[in-house]
């Protein structure tokens, strides 16, 4: 089938949604995605980040689609035409989004142990406005442990709802979900019980903001100090395929090991997660691609360069004056 | 005009009873359709009859069932979407009320055109005691055999559930319905995959409206050429109107399509002129969520032609100078009424009722609340008004299901026509009185 995404064309298969084929394309029209997760069978659909305005329905049937859709879970059809960045009413409906988005976030990245490798970060950074409109207070929830090595703060939840499916799909015994409704909504577990299974660890990793974290490495050291390195080993529950995060010999921490979209390769297991913090628990295979453009990269020489130009283009943005220009 | 042909023996003693509607015409097309046509003849009738769904959103009935998938081997479902929920609606409540084996012979019938075996009625939490009056009519009509193995003796087998829901709004949306029906949070699914193709448990599933199933027995019994001369243009039939606010005479009238918008108010024979001999100052045509309309723009369309309750007139001129039929909630508001304080209440209504899978609808909802709680309070500033403006601007048309628009376009009505009270009351910072809401909120605590 063929779809022309901000004038590129591109042959995909039957089945493939309109955020697949852009990640074929690449990231230069691919739509942010924040709900959305590979691995995860349903997911997609609730952020609306992700949503393209469809201006060729199929080669058949050429009218429009009459609003935007959610490109993660709407499937081509042959001569589909889409635009991403090239639509100001997209680009306009994004930063909508994302504003919604961040009007209850607690926005306390300083304290926050995602602040890095956060993808509310990111999205917000390069699709949402300087400063705030909303003058309300935020909504307030209780940090609360599931389990003895996760964490839950709720204030920093988007509800993405990846660590439900992951409960769902990965686990054998989900006892986790969403409680309440509308914007009390929140992610608990069923009368304070806790996560106690082999694969709870997951919904660390697929959680894209900060709202579930590993007890075991909170607040230990920020993200960008420490060295992430792919290595494996032999384990009989999961590939024992993990990212390990060093800093000098120590091993700080343990996740999977993630794409260029930020998306989990393969599941890890608790055993690996938790239980092997010492380097000789693991055959290190390299360092780990690390391609994003936040404040993760700066030890990255590679992306320095990169990252001044972004950091002055916001500053120019935000009316600031650079260092070495002021009189 | 003024011809009824559902709730026309509503007064008649007993009615509830199958004794007594069955010797009022009831039940005559079950036996109409199961003897003398087949199913696809009934669904031909339906498509004839230019039947449009009641519940709010006006798609053509016949051309909905003949979407449904009929793959071999699966069951096939009707569900009855009983879930009233929509502030200023209650047109179902009254017709399950008063006449509920229509809502039950309506299902037989359809549910035979669709090749359903098995059929629900899913209804409002908060309509209990309509949920006992169904039951009771649905073991009458067992006990009678239009419900069962057999029916009639033909090869026909039924069976009619009714499911009570928790009382959520987000539920009278149909895939979140189907969710609830099947025991789940009531979400709304992601489409497509639409209902028809996989509804109920995967199963391809229609979901009506209760006066849609209703109106299938009287286009069964005349046929549906001859319901198609009732109404006007492509709106054909009846449409049940609750009328309510400040008129003489509220309640639920079955209106003849095409009637006058002006003479539904001021006639004696519905709602009888505006309480109190005030003036009229707006009204919302078609439950909460439709648009707004000021006095003029709902007795006149722009082009000065007189607007008529139709599917057709009541949206011309799109949504600048038009609006919606809607479900048939009529709210009719006099001279006094404040449209800001009016706006709050549904937009505290949406906020309350959103599911909060998705972000703008989860955010936006509670947001404009907020705002609009200040002009309430006398503390807004002018440049609120834009920012609700530019709020429900992104709200509209970005989520998974209509709860975000319906939430958005009241909003942006009562700004595109009443802009000048929201200015008036952020320049003087008048504090309007909220005590009706300030003692619900207590109850509520």
């Amino acid at each position: 089938m063929k779809v022309t995404i901000d004038g590129i064309e591109i042959d995909v298969p039957k089945g493939t949604t309109i955020l697949q084929a852009a990640r074929m394309i690449g990231p230069e029209v691919a739509p942010p995605a924040m709900c959305y997760h590979s691995k995860l069978k349903t997911s997609g659909g609730y952020c609306r980040t992700c949503i393209v305005k469809v201006t060729q329905g199929s080669a058949a049937n050429p009218t429009p689609m009459p609003k935007p859709v959610a490109s993660c879970r709407t499937e081509v059809m042959d001569g589909m035409v889409v635009e991403n960045f090239i639509n100001k009413e997209v680009l306009e409906a994004r930063k909508g989004v994302v504003e919604f988005l961040l009007i209850n976030h607690p926005l306390d990245c300083p304290v926050c142990d995602q602040a890095g490798e956060c993808k509310l970060q990111d999205l917000g950074y390069e699709n949402g406005a300087a400063s705030t409109r909303y003058e309300f207070k935020r909504r307030e929830f209780e940090v609360i442990d599931i389990g003895d090595k996760i964490k839950l703060h709720m204030n920093r939840c988007i509800l993405c709802y990846r660590c439900v499916k992951t409960a769902d799909q990965i686990t054998n015994d989900r006892v986790h979900g969403v409680i309440s409704r509308g914007d009390a909504s929140e992610i608990s577990t069923y009368i304070e019980n806790v996560i106690d299974n082999d694969f709870s660890g997951n919904v660390i990793d697929v959680c894209p903001v900060g709202a579930l974290t590993d007890k075991t490495f909170r607040f230990k050291q920020r993200v960008w100090f420490t060295k992430p390195v792919d290595a494996h080993r032999d384990c009989k529950v999961c590939s024992g395929k993990s990212r390990v995060w060093l800093k000098g010999e120590e091993v700080l921490r343990v996740t999977a090991r993630k794409d260029q979209w930020d998306e989990v390769e393969e599941f890890i297991c608790n055993s690996c997660r938790y239980d092997h913090k010492k380097t000789s628990d693991w055959v290190i295979e390299g360092p780990s691609p690390v391609n994003r453009n936040s404040v993760i990269s700066q030890n990255h020489y590679e992306h320095l360069n990169q990252l001044k130009l972004q950091v002055l283009k916001q500053q120019k943005a935000l009316g600031f004056m650079p260092l070495d220009k002021k009189p | 005009m003024g011809r009824k042909v559902l709730i026309q023996n509503d007064k008649i003693p007993g009615i509830n009873t199958l004794e007594v509607y069955r010797a009022n015409g009831g039940y005559a097309s079950v036996e109409k359709a199961l003897k003398t046509m087949t199913p696809d003849q009934v669904t031909d009738e339906v498509k004839k009859s230019g039947l449009r769904g009641r519940g709010g959103a006006g798609f053509p009935t016949g051309l909905k069932w003949s979407f449904l998938a009929k793959p071999e081997g699966v069951a096939r479902y009707l569900v009855c979407n009983a879930d009233e929920s929509e502030p200023g609606t209650f047109k179902d409540r009254y017709l399950m009320e008063k006449i509920p084996h229509a809502l039950i012979e309506g299902m037989i019938t359809a549910s035979y055109a669709l090749g359903a075996k098995v059929s629900y009625i899913y209804i409002r939490g908060e309509y209990f005691y309509v949920l006992r009056i169904i039951e009771k009519a649905i073991a009458e009509a067992y006990e009678a055999g239009w419900l069962g193995k057999n029916i009639l003796g033909t090869d026909f087998s039924h069976d009619c559930y009714v499911q009570v829901g928790g009382g959520a709004y987000i539920c009278g949306e149909e895939t979140a319905l189907l969710e609830s029906l099947e025991g789940k949070r009531g979400n709304p699914r992601i489409k497509p995959p639409f209902p028809a193709v996989a509804g109920l448990w995967g199963c391809p599933t229609v979901v009506n409206n209760v006066e849609t199933i209703a109106a299938v027995c009287p286009i069964i019994n005349m046929g549906g050429e001859e319901y198609a001369k009732i109404g006007i243009g492509k709106s054909t039939g009846t449409k049940l109107i609750s009328a309510s606010g400040h008129i003489n005479k509220p309640g639920v009238y079955e209106i003849e399509l095409g009637l006058p918008v002006e003479e539904f108010i001021f006639s004696e024979e519905y709602c009888g002129g505006i309480r109190n001999g005030k003036k009229l100052k707006a009204v919302v045509a078609g439950g909460s969520s439709v648009p707004i309309l000021p006095a003029d723009l709902i007795l006149k369309t722009a082009n000065g032609e007189p607007r008529l309750m139709s599917y057709e007139s009541l949206s011309d001129g799109g949504f600048i100078t038009g609006t919606m039929l809607g479900s048939g909630g009529f709210i009719v508001m006099d001279e006094d009424t404040s449209i800001v304080k009016n706006l709050f209440t549904f937009a505290r209504f949406y906020h309350h009722e959103s599911c909060g899978q998705c972000s703008p609808c989860r955010e936006g909802t509670g947001w404009m609340e907020k705002i609009i709680h200040k002009f309430i309070n006398g503390t807004a500033n002018e440049s609120d008004v834009d920012l609700l403006w530019d709020i429900q601007s992104k709200i509209e048309g970005k989520t998974i299901c209509p709860l975000g628009e319906a939430a958005a376009w009241p909003v942006a009505a009562a700004i595109r026509h009443f802009r000048q009270e929201f200015i008036d009351i952020a320049k003087s910072k008048k504090f309007v009185d909220i005590s009706h809401y300030n003692r619900l909120n207590k109850i509520v605590a």
